[in-house]
């Protein structure tokens, strides 16, 4: 630093002289967790973390360290603790605060709609728990429509999202015409803004279908498992090479309505878990940009084909790697490619934003981020809700449409005790970890698997999971590698 | 490009601004704030003009209403619609305003509650004038004017007044934008910058500088305690109205390495900026007289210049670079570097004659001829 005469104390005081006395802070609210055998991930309650060795944690709280020193910049610039007589840090962190809980003002965003349960593959993870394809019984009827776009309406986000899910919707398109339809008039009326997506199979699309959507700007989102023979391994159909249909679709939505009109979904079943590499290359040869790697969930046929799907945290977390390492190693030549779940993360760790998606939020999202209208009136507090309830526990249904009014559902005992028992600044086992920042709660998960709301993190494969995830992309972070830049580019 | 200069006329009198023009036959009621630049002193002067400005001395009398300047020939380039402000007790001639320049910058007042290092325009007392002779010079501003820089000393000194000049160049100029240059500090108080925010001007930013993320390091810089804090409240408070905040960040000797930090913070916590601008240091004021702890090469400090550049780019914050040569940066900070030089002070150096980026280049302050990059080359053209 300057010494020069120039900076002689009679007219410019040196940078020595703007340094606080050693101590002279108080520490703010933080969380800490190992990284690995040496250091330490510390976090705030507004998501900025530092990693640092044992010794400066130490040092942080006896407030030992030296003013100027690298650990002691790091732990004041991310507000791990103030100097005496400044106040700007407070302000800064409740404004932080605010943005990072911004997304609680929005409310339910995402509204899913069961227009039909009947399905013409038969996944071999199926959540749904499909019906044949000529179960009419299982179809939506349009007073039952009607309620739930009214409902939908009720919400007061900004940005309301509908979501067409199945079964198979376009085995119903009459009912998702209607819909769409009586939608976009009630959105004009009301001044409102939606965006409307189906779930689908793509073995049905056909061109008027094709051109009600691009009328009504409806877009699609699909499901691609991998490569031909993993994909029909994972979801079959008697009727058709689901497959064969699946690329078709994508390519004739691309063509009839753009590149961002058809987005993918894929799930991993063990037989995915040994060709990460290969499902990364039929998305990028199929003209994605990104790829969400899901591990399977417990739910539906996925539940009772133990055998097809099972697999560990450990097996889960290698195969993910392993994809998320060729992912980078793509851009790095030049291929500009995303994991949407890391991405996720990475928003939640290094963007002062918060981030809607349902299964991480804090009091969790169901219902009040997201919530399922199923063809027969029942309302579900998530997808997964009503997966349990197709399996018979409807612990999660929070009404029927024909007989229970908005707050009625919005204010069930169920969905309001599940919030209050899901945030996880509260949680035992959430409270006082490292990632509870950037973490979030399951409850239907843990509820199906540990038979309670809040679950028993120890042995919680989500816990698990999230553990491992957090520490694997806060490791290429830090390693000040090419691969962290890669990853910071996928923020927004 | 000199602004001002010194005529031989003098008399007694107050200060005050005029507007130059050329047309001899002006309508009579826009004379008597105007200055008739006499092109031809064969052709008798009309009457009315506050001042009849001649190329070159005379000894021509001076009536008590109208008074003949002796232009100084350094300023013979002003012409129609430029503003000049006329000291008439020391003969001291400044162009306040350009028609022609896009990078008309006016102080407000040349009184400040920093005290940088690297100022290149150092504080002085406060002086009512300048402010008085700014309020006279507004509606003899071209209405096509498209940017107005408001500069200091600190303007936010100058409180309510402030306020009004904002309510004023909305009143008389409401399609120029308006860029305060303010350190942010008295924005601190809440009900002042809601006053700002209330003055509705439909086009204003403040530019405030931000030198760290750490109170003590940017307290050093601007050499002032506390200063950190009052400029963090003022920020926030500025986009708490409404107003818009670009982040103006000198790079020096002593706060390159901050950077690829500072640029952190400001995603973390300030992600609301409408830009950040990096600034190349004009080697004038304290920072000629402190220039060997303050100034650094910019082809040294290209790492870290980078980097924080690239921090924002992933925030999707706005970054540009001011007052750098391209040939000093690494081609892939050629979308952020601006043509920020203004016009006045700014000039090229012999070599840059055959450089094929010249005209996208911001080229050098006048001030700075011997303080430049060891890195300064032509660029050669593509073909």
């Amino acid at each position: 630093m300057p010494t020069s005469p120039l900076f002689s104390p009679r007219h410019f005081p040196l940078q020595n002289d703007f340094l606080p006395q050693k101590g002279a802070y108080r520490l703010l609210p933080f969380r800490f967790i190992s990284l690995d055998a040496q250091q330490y991930v510390l976090t705030n309650f507004v998501g900025e973390y530092c990693v640092v060795e044992r010794e400066n944690l130490q040092a942080l709280v006896a407030k030992t360290l030296r003013p100027g020193s690298a650990a002691y910049s790091a732990f004041k610039s991310r507000h791990f603790f103030f100097e005496e007589g400044e106040t700007s840090a407070l302000h800064l962190l409740a404004t932080k605060y605010r943005t990072k809980q911004a997304p609680l003002v929005e409310f339910t965003s995402l509204h899913m709609i069961v227009p039909t349960l009947r399905c013409n593959t038969s996944c071999i993870y199926c959540q749904a728990s499909h019906k044949g394809a000529a179960a009419a019984s299982c179809d939506m009827t349009e007073a039952t429509a009607d309620r739930a776009i009214e409902f939908m309406f009720s919400s007061p986000s900004s940005h309301l999202k509908l979501e067409f899910q199945g079964g198979e919707p376009l085995l119903n398109f009459d009912m998702v015409r209607y819909i769409v339809e009586y939608t976009r008039r009630r959105e004009a009326e009301l001044g409102r803004n939606v965006s409307i997506v189906i779930c689908s199979n793509l073995a049905l699309i056909s061109e008027p279908i094709l051109q009600f959507c691009e009328k009504n700007n409806v877009h699609f989102s699909t499901s691609l498992d991998g490569p031909l023979d993993l994909h029909n391994h994972n979801r079959p159909s008697v009727e058709f090479d689901s497959y064969e249909r699946a690329s078709a679709g994508i390519v004739r939505v691309r063509e009839a309505l753009g590149i961002r009109a058809i987005s993918a979904l894929m799930t991993t079943t063990q037989a995915s878990l040994l060709r990460p590499k290969e499902i990364v290359d039929e998305y990028v040869g199929q003209g994605f940009t990104s790829i969400f790697l899901r591990p399977i969930n417990p739910y539906g046929f996925a539940s009772k084909a133990g055998a097809l799907t099972h697999y560990s945290v450990n097996e889960w977390m290698e195969f993910y790697k392993t994809a998320l390492d060729y992912i980078i190693d793509l851009n790095m030549r030049g291929i500009r490619f995303r994991e949407e779940y890391a991405a996720l993360l990475l928003r939640r760790m290094l963007s002062p934003y918060g981030t809607g998606y349902v299964d991480l939020q804090s009091p969790a999202g169901i219902g009040i981020s997201g919530i399922l209208f199923n063809h027969d009136g029942n309302v579900y507090a998530s997808d997964e809700s009503r997966m349990l309830g197709e399996m018979g526990d409807s612990h999660f249904r929070l009404g029927n449409l024909l007989h229970d009014s908005y707050e009625d559902m919005m204010l069930s005992d169920v969905l309001v005790e599940t919030l209050r028992d899901t945030m996880t600044e509260g949680v035992p086992g959430c409270s006082d970890c490292g990632f509870q920042p950037y973490c979030g709660s399951d409850p239907v998960r843990h509820y199906r698997l540990q038979g309670d709301v809040v679950g028993f993190k120890p042995t919680s494969e989500f816990c698990q999971r999230h553990l491992a995830l957090f520490r694997h992309l806060i490791g290429i972070l830090e390693s000040g590698s090419p691969a962290a830049d890669i990853l910071k580019g996928w923020i927004y | 490009m000199k602004l001002a200069d010194r005529t031989t006329t003098k008399w007694n009198g107050e200060s005050f601004v005029v507007r130059v023009t050329t047309d001899a036959s002006r309508p009579s009621p826009l004379r008597a704030r105007e200055a008739l630049l006499v092109k031809d002193r064969a052709v008798p002067c009309p009457p009315g003009f506050k001042v009849y400005l001649l190329p070159d001395s005379t000894s021509l009398e001076s009536s008590p209403d109208a008074h003949v300047v002796a232009l100084p020939p350094s300023l013979a380039y002003v012409g129609d619609g430029d503003i000049l402000t006329v000291r008439p007790k020391t003969g001291d001639l400044r162009v306040m305003y350009r028609k022609a320049s896009r990078h008309n910058s006016v102080m407000v007042t040349p009184a400040c509650n920093n005290f940088c290092v690297m100022c290149a325009q150092p504080p002085q007392r406060a002086n009512d004038e300048v402010f008085r002779l700014l309020w006279d010079a507004i509606p003899l501003m071209d209405i096509d004017t498209q940017e107005l820089i408001l500069s200091g000393g600190e303007p936010t000194l100058l409180g309510r007044r402030l306020v009004q000049l904002i309510h004023r160049l909305k009143s008389f100029l409401p399609s120029t934008s308006l860029h305060v240059l303010s350190n942010g500090r008295q924005l601190k108080f809440l009900p002042f910058t809601q006053d700002i925010a209330d003055a509705r001007h439909p086009d204003l930013v403040f530019g405030i500088p931000l030198y760290s993320d750490l109170s003590y390091e940017h307290d050093f810089l601007v050499q002032a305690h506390g200063a950190f804090d009052e400029t963090v409240h003022g920020i926030l408070n500025a986009a708490r109205c409404g107003l818009r905040v670009e982040l103006r960040i000198v790079v020096t000797k002593i706060n390159f390495v901050w950077l690829p930090r500072l640029s952190r913070f400001i995603a973390r916590n300030l992600p609301f900026v409408c830009n950040v601008a990096f600034m190349g240091l004009e080697p004038i004021g304290f920072a000629k007289g402190n220039l060997q702890d303050v100034w650094i090469d910019p082809a040294d400090y290209g790492a870290q210049l980078g980097e924080a550049i690239q921090e924002l780019k992933w925030h999707r914050i706005p970054a540009s670079i001011y007052n750098h040569q391209l040939c000093t940066l690494s081609t892939d900070l050629w979308g952020a570097a601006r043509q920020s030089i203004s016009d006045w002070k700014n000039i090229f150096l012999p070599q840059c004659h055959d450089c094929a980026v010249r005209h996208r280049c911001c080229g050098f302050f006048a001030s700075g001829m011997e303080v430049h990059s060891r890195t300064i080359t032509p660029i050669p053209s593509c073909e």
